[in-house]
């Protein structure tokens, strides 16, 4: 009796769930969408505001950078190269140039290896801040962007004075870099990392302290370590669900071997953590310039080289840690003065690609707060 | 004469909104700037930009009246209209002092509840009649926000009531003026013994307006711009202006309610006849920095977390307060 009752309240149920049923909504989000940071197209599947599928559509800023390099010299692919993610620029170009040195069989002497640390974590906290006012923003906390890009701006000010650009420095040349630092760089920059290293107290307790922010990142959009790895997520993203691969304590390049940080990790994985890790790194990277200031060593900035660049046949895959994660190249020579291929691995497009396993069953807002956790760049993702 | 006297009112209304929406949205301007670091407008009008937003206003109107072809013409045309209809029943139950108003009712404060509620359907009008799926998501987003929040807005106003004893705006007031705290003969506003329900009603207030934390109708980083998308022109004005006044004509009401509106201590009821519009006006102001305050200071709630926030929190809070109220009362009678 009582079964008969259940079943056919369960029957009722049923058939109510079948009359409800409705439509999915195809919800084009992108390429013009405020928060796909460029023209990124994601083609969601919403029941409600639940998402049940998604698809990323990329490739809409394929610029042809790979093949752009095959017809420039070594010392001109650098200019392509730092258009790739556009607000680290600087940090673009070290791997391809440290490639180049290796093929050459050249080593930019110590003091271009600092200056090509200090501007690479410049580079790092610079394009971090950008993250975390963008972040607020998305999860629709209006004030703290203005704060760091207020404070990036001394930043920037700084990777101005040195490379003579804000965003795209082409600084680096084969063997070394084109200029010393400019006078009263250092002093300078202890000042700007002073600011940045209480901006990022206040956003540590203004934003990351606050109960809303915590409620809509916490938990959110988990990738769990073996996923992560199986989908090549990798930089913050990945240290934020356990991970401690970091290609500048891996496999040191410049001159982070001889150079006292923490790899940032966290083992939570979800929004909040990947957050939370850049804010961290931010820290980290102010501690990495103020040793590389202290220690900054005299000399050239500049090794001997040919005047004429010609690169002897060769191969190398040579990789760095990027602020967006793992970025590499691929440079095959066959001798001359341009490379034969270029093959540029970036960090986001297999950030990107997480996307639609990561968004199944998400709700619209919190899409978008994956969305801006996983940080990606379009030129980053299309290169 | 006394439809002369009505038109006047009907004018002066008229006028208002529209100035008062300037000026809340110029201290919106300025004020979220300066929490933001930055200065904000500062050339329109040569000192600190304040004729920005005549400018603004000027801009939109010249801007051609663009209805997208899926649209529902009449619909999507009303929809602002409604919108700001709302918000000048709303300035219609202000009392600005104890002579100057528009109507005084014996239920003014339910009027005022009912209109207020009126803003709803146009904002729905205006996400249904877009043809578009985020005005339509930012649509059902406030509808579905503005019951939620409707409920404590009137639960926390029912504590007022019984304090004061009376649903007319002016008897609030006046009753504000006669209350003494714990018959200490000291005389406060209801925002002393209605602490609880005046936080409960900035709160609501805030939702009601679709301010941060409570964006989710525009939540421009998801919806783009959520119900008014698809608007341009004068008809975004429209709802441009509506929000605004509405923040004004909320704290207006809210300053009545628990601040004592154009009364203030040691005024004799003649000078207040006279200076009780401005008095009101700075309470008015610091209200609505308040929700400016609020709205520069909190990211977004989700749309889930926003409908348990106000079930799960504010409405049992309310009926505590409603409970107490009433408590209170019959203790100090």
């Amino acid at each position: 009796m009582m079964d008969q009752a259940r079943a056919a309240a369960h029957m009722a149920d049923a058939m109510v769930a079948v009359e409800l049923q409705t439509e999915d909504m195809t919800l084009n989000i992108g390429p013009q969408h405020p928060s796909t940071h460029g023209v990124f197209r994601l083609v969601a599947k919403v029941d409600g505001e639940r998402v049940t599928s998604v698809t990323p559509v990329l490739g809409y800023m394929h610029r042809g950078y790979e093949k752009l390099c095959e017809v420039r010299t070594y010392p001109q692919v650098t200019t392509i190269v730092n258009r790739i993610d556009w607000l680290s620029g600087y940090a673009n170009e070290i791997p391809f140039v440290l490639g180049a040195e290796k093929l050459l069989g050249v080593e930019a002497p110590p003091r271009a290896q600092y200056i090509r640390t200090i501007l690479s974590e410049m580079a790092r906290i610079s394009t971090f801040l950008v993250f975390i006012g963008g972040f607020g923003i998305e999860l629709g906390a209006l004030t703290p962007i203005f704060h760091t890009f207020r404070d990036r701006e001394r930043i920037l000010d700084l990777i101005e004075s040195v490379t003579g650009g804000r965003f795209h420095p082409n600084f680096n040349r084969v063997g070394g870099t084109k200029d010393d630092l400019p006078a009263g760089f250092i002093d300078e920059t202890r000042s700007a990392l002073d600011v940045v290293l209480r901006l990022c107290d206040d956003v540590e307790m203004l934003l990351f302290g606050n109960d809303i922010f915590q409620q809509r990142t916490m938990g959110i959009g988990v990738i769990p370590l073996e996923k992560g790895l199986e989908f090549g997520v990798s930089g913050a993203n990945i240290r934020a669900s356990g991970s401690t691969a970091d290609v500048r304590r891996d496999q040191p390049y410049l001159v982070y071997d001889e150079l006292d940080f923490d790899v940032v990790t966290d083992t939570r994985g979800d929004c909040y953590a990947r957050a939370w890790c850049r804010l961290e790194e931010i820290r980290q990277s102010c501690r990495i310039i103020f040793q590389c200031v202290d220690k900054l060593p005299s000399g050239p900035v500049m090794a001997k080289v040919p005047r004429i660049i010609q690169i002897p046949p060769g191969e190398i895959y040579s990789r760095g840690e990027n602020p967006l994660g793992e970025m590499g190249y691929y440079i095959v020579s066959r001798g001359g003065r341009i490379p034969y291929r270029v093959k540029i691995r970036t960090a986001s497009f297999s950030n990107v690609s997480v996307l639609p396993w990561l968004l199944q069953d998400a709700f619209v807002p919190d899409l978008i707060a994956i969305l801006g956790s996983l940080y990606f760049i379009l030129g980053d993702v299309d290169r | 004469m006394d439809w002369v006297a009505l038109l006047i009112k009907i004018l002066v209304i008229a006028v208002l909104v529209p100035v008062s929406a300037m000026i809340t949205g110029f201290a919106f301007l300025k004020i979220l700037a300066h929490m933001q670091s930055r200065l904000g407008p500062m050339e329109a009008g040569r000192f600190h930009g304040w004729a920005q937003l005549l400018a603004d206003g000027l801009k939109f109107i010249q801007k051609e009246d663009i209805i997208p072809t899926n649209a529902d013409r009449w619909v999507f045309a009303l929809a602002p209209g409604v919108v700001l209809m709302s918000v000048v029943l709303v300035f219609i139950t202000i009392p600005f002092s104890p002579v100057l108003e528009v109507v005084n009712l014996d239920s003014q404060i339910f009027v005022f509840l009912a209109v207020s509620s009126i803003g709803a359907i146009g904002v729905l009008m205006a996400g249904w009649s877009s043809a578009n799926k985020y005005s339509l998501i930012g649509g059902f987003r406030a509808a579905g926000q503005l019951i939620a929040y409707e409920l404590p807005l009137v639960l926390a106003v029912v504590g007022v009531v019984m304090q004061a004893g009376t649903m007319s705006l002016q008897g609030i007031v006046s009753a504000q003026s006669q209350f003494e705290l714990f018959g200490t003969g000291i005389v406060v506003p209801y925002f002393v013994p209605q602490i609880l329900g005046f936080v409960i009603f900035i709160v609501a207030c805030q939702a009601e307006l679709a301010q941060a934390p409570f964006d989710m109708p525009f939540a421009e980083s998801e919806l783009v711009s959520g119900f008014a998308t698809e608007y341009s022109g004068f008809r975004y004005l429209f709802f441009f202006m509506a929000e605004f006044a509405s923040n004004f004509a909320l704290a207006a009401i809210a300053a009545t309610l628990f601040l004592g509106g154009y009364w203030i201590p040691f005024v004799s009821p003649e000078m207040l006849k006279y200076i009780g519009p401005f008095v009101l006006a700075v309470k008015i102001a610091l209200l609505v920095f308040i929700f400016l305050w609020l709205r520069s200071t909190y990211p977004r709630l989700r749309e889930d977390q926003l409908q348990r926030f106000a079930w799960m929190y504010l409405i049992p809070l309310s009926l505590v307060n409603i409970a107490l109220t009433g408590v209170f009362k019959v203790v100090t009678v």
